[in-house]
């Protein structure tokens, strides 16, 4: 039996209220919120966070033959993106790490190609919507991710959900693009498109129900993306789906996190799907796709530590629309009178991959003192070269104490930084992210989030940071 | 094995010390040349009666060029040295070393700083592009030292209001025996009240519980003892002279607790071996720390020994370190009246031993601890932030020991 066998979402932490957009500009907006990135998080980062969900159980990690990293919105270009979500994961080297880039059709390429490959795949979905000031993506869009793993199943990590079909129809149509470097995409007129993807939607779906041997009616879960909310719409109520089995989109609350969103609404239902239920994912975009799912028994048992709805719960009060303006650039803030941060320097990075990239430290063989970064030269008991890498991006730690630097280089000001101790041993030093001054105390517990510290000289630079703990116990792998 | 120290075994018998401030009109090679000149005037010789020279900076010139080249020193030996803060002081650390080993009979440490060039606010870093792998992250200077107020509070059950009375009466301090010296930087006293409700920066700490910016320099001429009064009536002996790099594990070590400076009390203890001083807080007449940012002077009484652990708020709050205090502690205003040109600043807190165990300090800076027969001073340095630093103390003395 083929199919998915491990997924996970990352809804950033920080929401935008729609209605903020037209208190400052007079006009766009609309109801509810939307999920936004931090100024610390791209889809590099998200994807990372993502994915550790994913990974998280049963020693998955070791097993993954291969990783494809799908998005609109790459952090590089010619630089493959997909191996910095290596390296954070710590995946094996011999493992395949692959950019689908460019394209917000790309998230379900990823899936489509992970669900019939032979070796666990993992696919990571992950999109930064944008749009200028005002515009109907802007407030339309969301941000996040979403992580699956398909194939390879062995018995610490069955099969969750049965792969009963796969079709995809595709079509060169000018309906949504968006030039290389632009801040947004440009649309024809939506009602051209409409009536096209509607079609393609029927088509799809009666192939994949056809090879799978089912109708409509055995539907339980009924989920439609696309960056097309009309057709979207459209599909799910014309298509002939019982009511009930219509998945919620979530734009609502979220936002649509175009290369992303097919993942976070199929992480969303996997959340709660119950044995032999049959989820359909229909996404719209240069064609139409189609994936059938039949949950197992084994769902209940391997859902996501992080259900979507949670991540959803915990997210933060809005923040100022000037603040989302800043961190995507739209809003050039006057800098601190300090030197411009420094750039990563390749080689220092590449000879830390494991440190900088993966979190793992060193621990002293003789004494089993934690060093982070990792040492030659134990700090307990000065035995030399006798270390152990101690992988630590699990670890929850407590605050020993903290501050806040009102002059560092950051996008949001004031930096927050911590000095953690690790449970177990160890301390760091290392920045605060996904909160308020007031998370910043003795005692507070935290957890490390992948994230892009900064980006000095059109280069990206990559660490962790801690995080106040708002959801469940980190997955043990 | 062991630190033997060289006390009574050199002297200073010359010094000078520029006016710290914004020097938008002085280049590095003039403030250097004007604390030289007005030190080898002190001492009543030239410039090549010495035999050699060590300079301190961190970022204003590489080699010996850097003070040769301005002196047009004619093939003398000059060492140009950095070790963070403590840079002025390692460079007289290391010309006292050179004339106790008997290498030459006149060496000179310079210190210079030209910080204010930059245009930047608070210092900024020199290490090497690219030493790193870039995940340390930035963390301003007073954001670093500001970790150490919310672990002072909590470990001694202190509020954080209280704390920070405390924390302003240091600079308030600072800033009345600034007023008084004509070389320092800031030259008025400043409210409680202002500085209280200053701006916040980092932490706890507002804009006036940090030393400032500023450019200068300070100069100091070596003897051996022996030879001293050759050169004037009022020789300052060197007692102790320590330094230590700490092995930067309070940054790794849940055990550091953020409220003190091992390398700190490594440095006092072994310098109160050396000059032979088992209570520094009734022994000295006063004591120049480096009071970067007010909570490191804070955590400086304890760890030099002045106030017993968890006291120092009290002593700071009840002006034991007051000019008129049982221990007068950084009688010249500090780096906070001074600013703190790095390379400078160790040897302009010399100058104020210099000035005060010499009876030269002006009436209104005069400590009374001297007339009443106290002869030692110390002067401290320290570099990096808590829990990872090097420290530098020394011990100096207006009469050779009996």
């Amino acid at each position: 039996m083929a199919g998915l066998i491990s997924y996970g979402a990352h809804v950033p932490y920080h929401r935008l209220a729609r209605a903020d957009i037209a208190a400052v500009l007079g006009s766009g907006g609309g109801k509810g919120t939307r999920a936004v990135a931090g100024y610390d998080e791209d889809t590099t980062s998200m994807a990372v966070e993502a994915a550790r969900v994913a990974l998280g159980a049963n020693g998955l990690r070791r097993r993954v033959g291969q990783l494809f990293l799908a998005t609109a919105t790459p952090a590089y270009l010619d630089k493959a993106n997909a191996t910095a979500v290596h390296a954070a994961l710590s995946l094996d080297e011999h493992v395949l790490a692959a950019d689908m880039a460019g394209s917000v059709r790309s998230g379900i390429g990823a899936l489509v190609t992970a669900a019939g490959s032979t070796v666990p795949t993992l696919a990571v979905l992950s999109d930064l919507r944008t749009g200028l000031p005002g515009g109907s993506d802007e407030a339309a869009g969301g941000d996040g991710a979403a992580a699956f793993v398909f194939g390879g199943h062995r018995p610490g990590s069955p099969v969750i959900a049965e792969l009963l079909a796969h079709d995809t129809v595709s079509d060169e149509i000018l309906e949504r693009w968006r030039m290389p470097g632009a801040p947004a995409s440009r649309v024809w007129e939506e009602r051209f498109s409409e009536d096209i993807y509607v079609s393609l939607a029927g088509k799809a779906l009666a192939a994949a129900l056809g090879r799978a041997g089912i109708d409509l009616a055995a539907v339980d879960h009924f989920v439609v993306a696309g960056l097309h909310a009309r057709a979207c719409a459209r599909v799910r109520r014309t298509v002939g789906v019982r009511p009930e089995a219509v998945a919620p989109d979530l734009t609502g609350v979220i936002g649509n996190a175009g290369t992303a969103q097919p993942g976070l609404l199929l992480a969303d239902v996997l959340d709660r799907a119950r044995p032999d239920e049959t989820i359909a994912l229909v996404v719209l975009g240069d064609g139409a796709s189609v994936l059938l799912l039949r949950a197992t028994d084994a769902l209940p048992a391997h859902r996501s530590s992080r259900p979507v709805a949670a991540q959803i719960a915990a997210g933060s009060a809005p923040v100022p629309y000037a603040a989302y303006l800043s961190w995507r650039g739209l809003l050039d803030r006057e800098p601190p009178r300090r030197p411009d941060p420094e750039p990563p320097y390749a080689p220092p990075a590449h000879r830390r991959n494991s440190w900088k990239y993966g979190f793992t430290a060193s621990a002293c063989e003789k004494c089993g003192t934690r060093h982070l970064p990792p040492d030659r030269v134990c700090a307990s008991c000065r035995s030399i070269d006798a270390m152990v890498d101690e992988p630590m991006e699990q670890v929850h730690g407590t605050v020993a104490t903290y501050t806040v630097d009102r002059l560092a280089h950051t996008p949001s000001p004031p930096m927050l930084v911590v000095v953690v101790d690790y449970d177990g041993g160890g301390r760091f030093r290392c920045q605060l992210t996904d909160a308020a001054e007031a998370d910043a105390v003795i005692g507070a517990r935290v957890e490390m989030t992948f994230r892009r510290t900064v980006t000095s000289g059109g280069i990206h630079n990559y660490f962790w940071k801690a995080r106040p703990v708002r959801l469940g116990p980190p997955a043990q792998d | 094995m062991g630190s033997h120290g060289i006390r009574d075994q050199v002297a200073i018998v010359g010094m000078g010390c520029t006016p710290f401030g914004e020097h938008w009109d002085r280049s590095a090679d003039d403030l250097l040349v004007d604390a030289v000149v007005e030190a080898v005037a002190s001492a009543g010789i030239t410039i090549e009666d010495i035999d050699a020279f060590w300079l301190g900076t961190q970022a204003s010139g590489v080699s010996g060029l850097a003070l040769s080249r301005p002196l047009h020193l004619q093939f003398k030996p000059v060492t140009r040295l950095e070790n963070m803060c403590a840079t002025g002081s390692e460079a007289l650390r290391n010309a006292c070393y050179a004339v106790a080993s008997g290498a030459y009979d006149v060496a000179m440490a310079v210190g210079v700083e030209k910080l204010k060039d930059s245009g930047m606010s608070g210092l900024v870093g020199t290490a090497m592009p690219g030493a790193g792998d870039d995940s340390r992250g930035e963390v301003t200077a007073p954001a670093n030292f500001s970790l150490l107020a919310p672990a002072y509070a909590a470990k001694y059950g202190l509020p954080e209001e209280e704390l920070k009375d405390v924390l302003t009466r240091i600079a308030w301090k600072n800033h009345v025996n600034g007023a008084r010296n004509p070389r320092a930087q800031f030259r008025k006293e400043v409210p409680v009240e202002r500085i209280r409700s200053a701006p916040i920066v980092a932490g706890m700490l507002g804009i006036f519980d940090c030393s400032g910016v500023s450019d200068g320099s300070a100069a100091a001429i070596v003897v051996r003892a022996e030879d001293a009064y050759r050169y004037t009536d009022k020789p300052i002996f060197v007692k102790a002279l320590s330094f230590v790099a700490g092995p930067a594990d309070g940054v790794l070590d849940p055990g550091y607790d953020f409220t003190t400076f091992p390398e700190v009390v490594a440095a006092a203890q072994d310098a109160y071996r050396q000059a032979g001083i088992t209570d520094p807080r009734s022994e000295l007449a006063l004591a120049e720390v480096h009071d970067c940012f007010t909570p490191t002077e804070l955590v400086l009484m304890e760890d030099l020994g002045f106030s017993e652990r968890g006291q120092a708020w009290k002593d700071a709050g009840s002006g034991l370190f007051d000019l008129d205090g049982a221990l007068p502690v950084n009688p010249d205003g500090g780096l906070k009246a001074f600013g703190h040109p790095i390379g400078a600043s160790g040897l302009r807190m010399m100058f104020e031993a210099w000035l005060q165990l010499r009876g030269e300090a002006p009436p209104e800076r005069t400590v009374r601890t001297v007339g009443e027969g106290r002869k030692l001073a110390l002067t401290h340095n320290l570099g990096g932030g808590p829990g990872e630093c090097v420290s530098f103390v020394s011990v100096v003395g207006s009469e050779p020991s009996a």
